[in-house]
């Protein structure tokens, strides 16, 4: 590393990897499975010619053919052309809460004894991972102040999608569901807590910020009416601002008869220092892959932990499980039960590791947690503002939560240079750097979190990524704007990928189109 | 840095996950900052909305070891598949995981990566678009989405991509789905799309097709049924049941266990326009229902992939000349991008268990799913075989073809599937699921599976106990 400058010396693992098919070499075997016993043969011969004529496929599927440490090699390239969180200073996927995944709980949660569970074993064997997920539940009612929590849903948007199921199913319970048709959230939301109800066939209404980028309570007034069905609303939004009126929103939701379920995907600023309870929410729901811990694994397996107070416990997905003081077991018997969600009992895996997170923190852990997100933060802020052309809108000269959603728009105006170019210019020296979901209602921007789990040195270094590149831009935009040069690929030709005479999403359709 | 009683007495630690607990660090940040405390930073959240109790949490177990101990004393109370010897299915399988699944899904860049660019992530895209070119030449499509939650997901957004594409809201499904599955379905289609079912026939497990003639209609967006369905039997009509929904101007959707696609042809083959099912089989532990993950596949036109709300991962060129790069393929339809016109809504899902199974495909090949499939049917013929000749077992579907799941009657021996379990679970054996209440048209009936894991004495071992408690 540049001690002056504090940044990296980078260069990307680059293996020039070619796709798998380009591998193949015909005849070459990566797994052997076991032979088939002489007696079964004999008995029941080659079990291909009982098959149905015309089911049986006569050619072999088309599968690369590699030996098994060319297989492995091939693999393990592709891992060090990817960047995770283990490896890079992950405060530029803002949001995300890229925090550490202790790998004593991956261990814990690779054991055969938990691997090798089938959800369909009798009960009295299973009695140890049902323990885990009851006290989850437990431990999350303390964090939430709610009465019961489901992991049923593999993410925060399948969460939303029940969350969306159960206002539902309320409103029917009442013969009110076809009158109540409209969802009210933010545009500082997840996304899908606007796509999700919509499949519902509910009409969306979003929120817009106010001037200061919370969401206008005015706005939210004129919004609702009898035809509300429910507020599906994130707090601490996208901007990091914590919303102080939010007990006013969830007051005149419930006022015209509507129901109210908090975001708290990401809740990694406020653990044990506001909760859903105390703004009068229904619902909320936490990514156990985010606050809790559980690694991102490129996009899933996750979990989205949903919580409910009494009145809506009817209306969970089943099971529930249950503890009678002797046993644990599964409850079906849930009278409005939207039914399933996902199949058996969610990402359980994902629970084990949240169980085991906040079992190694406890409640002052979980607080210190939080407090020094915050504080990291705040540090991020304060560090990121003194960057020429960077800003940070709203709530100007306050402090933030948990993540902070800042603009390039100066710098793009004196420049040229725009938030995708500096994010592939951060690449160079080994950091992420996440624009927003659309709309951009911020011009240019760029969303960092920078969770409990990074040192003060490696903030600073993350910021002299930042400052380096800005540096860059005002001096030599066009070396950002080809960026990236020491990553593993250079800038990807995108158009195709929008042309459906030229996308291809296999290697097969690839060559078929390449071939005209 | 934290208070935590230690050897009954209050003491402060840095804890090893949170660096900057350091008093020195946290100091020069605040003063940094210019505040004087943390608190002060909470300056947003006004007093009545602040939790003022403790969280009633346990103690926490402050050292590694400590943790580790109490965790496993916990988990040591689950009895396994790998200690007993299961023959469970019926959504959720137990096959051989090979060594280089684990490892690759272990790998720290894969494990905590998540939603990098095209440029850092490269592996990542490429992971995952292999893993569709692999599972595209299984299903002889080309187009496989980033893996969605399970099955039940990927069915219900094929009906939902169905129905988009047809304009029509009505979906005709074989009553041999999951129940589970059913439920999901259920609930992701209300109110917008109403669900029919079509019946089987009683003594083959094949669907019903004087029902589905019946049934169908010009409001019929498609027709679902799986293959093998629930209960075990091979659908040998799907290229009528096709020909029937085309017919109607309706789609055919077929769901599927892809590691049968060794040696049953594809769906796409017999004329299924969308194809669904559940990757868990490629390479994933069951982890109690955990290692579930959902593909779709679709034919390469725009008005199928249009309707995808999944991430789609495409190959293109980069600013070198030879140079593989990846991206997005129309980005615009997801809800990432529009909020409420995107299609349905898209997340954090299982992209890991992709990347998994592209592994699993890699090594297998295409000798090694060959082989793989001969051998589950050989397997669960030899099964199937055996059991039928104890006094009191029936195989209800004895005359159709199987894969790896059949159905096993109780009725004749007097005996409940739960007694049959339970007098088996004694004995070290995880009897086949209960679905005499899923079913009870069936009688006292149980799903079996038998795959690659079970070797000829352990099938022997099951009917010897079998017949010993039934006998």
């Amino acid at each position: 590393m540049n001690k002056r400058t504090k940044v990296r010396n980078f260069h990307q693992a680059k293996w020039d990897e070619p796709v798998i098919y380009e591998l193949s070499n015909k005849g070459e075997r990566g797994i052997l499975f076991p032979e088939i016993e002489r007696e079964i043969k004999t008995i029941v011969g080659d079990g291909f010619s009982k098959l149905p004529k015309n089911m049986k496929r006569k050619q072999p599927p088309h599968l690369p053919e590699l030996s098994q440490m060319q297989v492995l090699k091939h693999y393990l390239r592709l891992s060090q052309q990817t960047l995770g969180a283990d490896l890079n200073v992950d405060i530029g996927q803002g949001t995300c809460t890229m925090k550490y995944s202790p790998k004593i709980n991956e261990k814990l949660a690779t054991s055969p004894k938990l691997t090798e569970l089938h959800p369909s074993q009798d009960e009295s064997t299973v009695q140890g991972i049902l323990e885990i997920i009851y006290k989850l539940d437990l431990f999350l009612r303390e964090i939430s102040g709610l009465d019961k929590f489901t992991f049923q849903p593999g993410g925060g948007s399948q969460a939303i999608f029940a969350m969306a199921s159960i206002i539902q199913a309320y409103h029917d319970s009442n013969g009110e569901s076809e009158k109540r048709d409209e969802i009210v959230t933010t545009m500082f939301s997840h996304p899908s807590d606007a796509a999700a109800p919509t499949v519902k066939g509910y009409k969306v209404i979003n929120i817009y910020p106010n001037e200061d980028g919370l969401p206008d309570v005015e706005a939210l007034k004129k919004a609702v009416s009898d035809r509300t069905a429910g507020l599906l609303i994130t707090n601490p939004e996208d901007t990091g601002i914590f919303n102080p009126k939010i007990r006013e929103f969830t007051r005149i939701v419930h006022e015209v008869g509507g129901i109210c379920g908090y975001d708290q995907a990401n809740a990694n600023g406020i653990l044990g220092i506001t909760r859903a309870k105390e703004a009068d929410f229904d619902f909320c729901f936490f990514n156990l892959h985010k606050t809790f811990s559980s690694p991102h694994g490129c996009g899933g397996p996750a979990t989205g932990a949903l919580g409910v107070t009494k009145e809506f416990i009817k209306f969970l997905p089943v099971p529930l499980v249950e503890f009678d003081k002797e046993k644990y077991y599964f409850n079906y018997d849930v009278p409005r039960s939207i039914g399933k969600v996902r199949s058996f009992y969610g990402v359980v895996p994902a629970i084990l590791k949240a169980y085991s997170w906040i079992m190694s923190l406890g409640s002052e852990g979980l607080k210190e947690v939080s407090q020094i997100a915050v504080l990291n933060n705040n540090y991020l802020l304060k560090k990121v503002l003194e960057i020429r052309g960077a800003s940070a809108p709203y709530a100007k000269g306050r402090h933030r939560i948990e993540q902070v959603r800042y603009s390039w728009d100066e710098l793009y105006k004196e420049t040229g240079v725009t938030t995708e170019d500096i994010t592939s210019r951060m690449v160079d020296f080994g950091f992420h750097m996440w624009s927003s979901h659309h709309p951009f209602i911020v011009p240019q921007p760029f969303t960092l979190e920078p969770t409990e789990s990074y040192s003060k040195a490696e903030i600073d270094e993350y910021i002299a990524g930042l400052n380096k590149v800005v540096e860059e831009a005002y001096e030599n935009p066009e070396l950002i704007k080809n960026a990236p040069h020491r990553s593993v690929v250079h800038k990807i030709e995108t158009d195709s990928l929008d042309d459906p005479a030229k996308w291809a999403i296999t290697w097969r359709a690839y060559l078929k189109k390449s071939k005209k | 840095m934290l208070e935590v009683y230690f050897m009954n007495k209050k003491k402060k630690i840095i804890h090893p996950y949170i660096p900057n607990s350091v008093p020195e660090v946290k100091a020069k940040m605040l003063e940094e900052i210019g505040v004087k405390d943390i608190e002060s930073l909470y300056e947003d959240i006004p007093e009545d909305l602040r939790f003022k109790d403790e969280m009633n949490l346990p103690e926490p177990f402050i050292s590694e070891y400590a943790l580790k101990r109490h965790v496993e004393q916990i988990l040591s109370k689950n009895q396994t598949c790998q200690e007993n010897l299961s023959f469970l299915g019926g959504d959720c399988w137990q096959h051989y995981v090979p060594a280089i699944c684990d490892e690759i899904n272990q790998r720290s860049e894969f494990l905590t990566a998540y939603a990098g660019e095209p440029y850092e992530d490269h592996g990542r895209f490429q992971a995952l678009f292999e893993y569709a070119s692999m599972m595209g030449e299984l299903l002889d499509m080309d187009v496989v989405n980033v893996p969605t939650y399970d099955w039940g997901q990927a069915a219900s957004t094929s009906i939902r991509m169905a129905a988009r594409i047809t304009g029509r809201t009505e979906i005709l499904i074989s009553e041999t789905i999951s129940p589970d599955r059913l439920s999901i379905i259920r609930n992701y289609c209300k109110p917008i799309i109403e669900i029919k079912l079509v019946k089987y026939n009683t003594k083959t497990g094949k669907l019903d097709l004087d029902d589905l003639k019946a049934k169908i209609s010009s409001k019929t967006a498609g027709t679902y049924f799986e293959n093998p369905s629930y209960l075990g039997c091979i659908e040998d009509q799907g290229k009528i049941i096709s020909d029937i929904a085309h017919t109607h101007g309706a789609l055919s959707l077929v769901g599927i266990d892809p590691i049968s696609l060794g040696i049953l042809i594809p769906p796409s083959n017999y004329g299924a326009d969308i194809v669904c099912g559940d990757i868990q089989a490629l390479g994933m532990h069951m982890q109690f229902g955990g290692g579930l993950a959902g593909f779709i596949a679709t034919r390469d036109e725009e008005r199928f992939v249009m309707e995808y709300p999944s991430r789609l991962f495409g190959i293109t060129s980069t600013a070198i000349e030879g140079e593989h790069g990846f991206g997005d393929v129309t980005y615009e339809r997801t809800s990432f991008h529009d909020r409420v016109e995107g299609k349905e809504f898209i997340g954090t899902a299982t992209a890991l268990w992709g990347i998994t199974a592209g592994v699993y495909l890699a090594l297998a090949g295409p000798q090694g799913m060959q082989e793989l499939g001969q051998l589950i049917v050989q397997k669960s013929q030899y099964a199937m075989k055996k059991l039928s000749e104890i006094k009191g077992v029936k195989i209800p579907f004895y005359q159709s073809s199987h894969f790896k799941e059949f159905v096993v009657d109780f009725s004749g021996a007097g005996k409940t599937v739960k007694d049959v379990n339970k007098a088996l679970l004694e004995k070290g054996i995880f009897g086949g699921k209960d679905i005499s209440v899923e079913f009870p048209e069936l009688g006292n009936c149980a799903i079996y599976c038998v795959t690659e894991i079970h070797t000829k004495e352990d099938i022997d071992r099951l009917v010897r106990v079998l017949d010993e408690c039934l006998n």
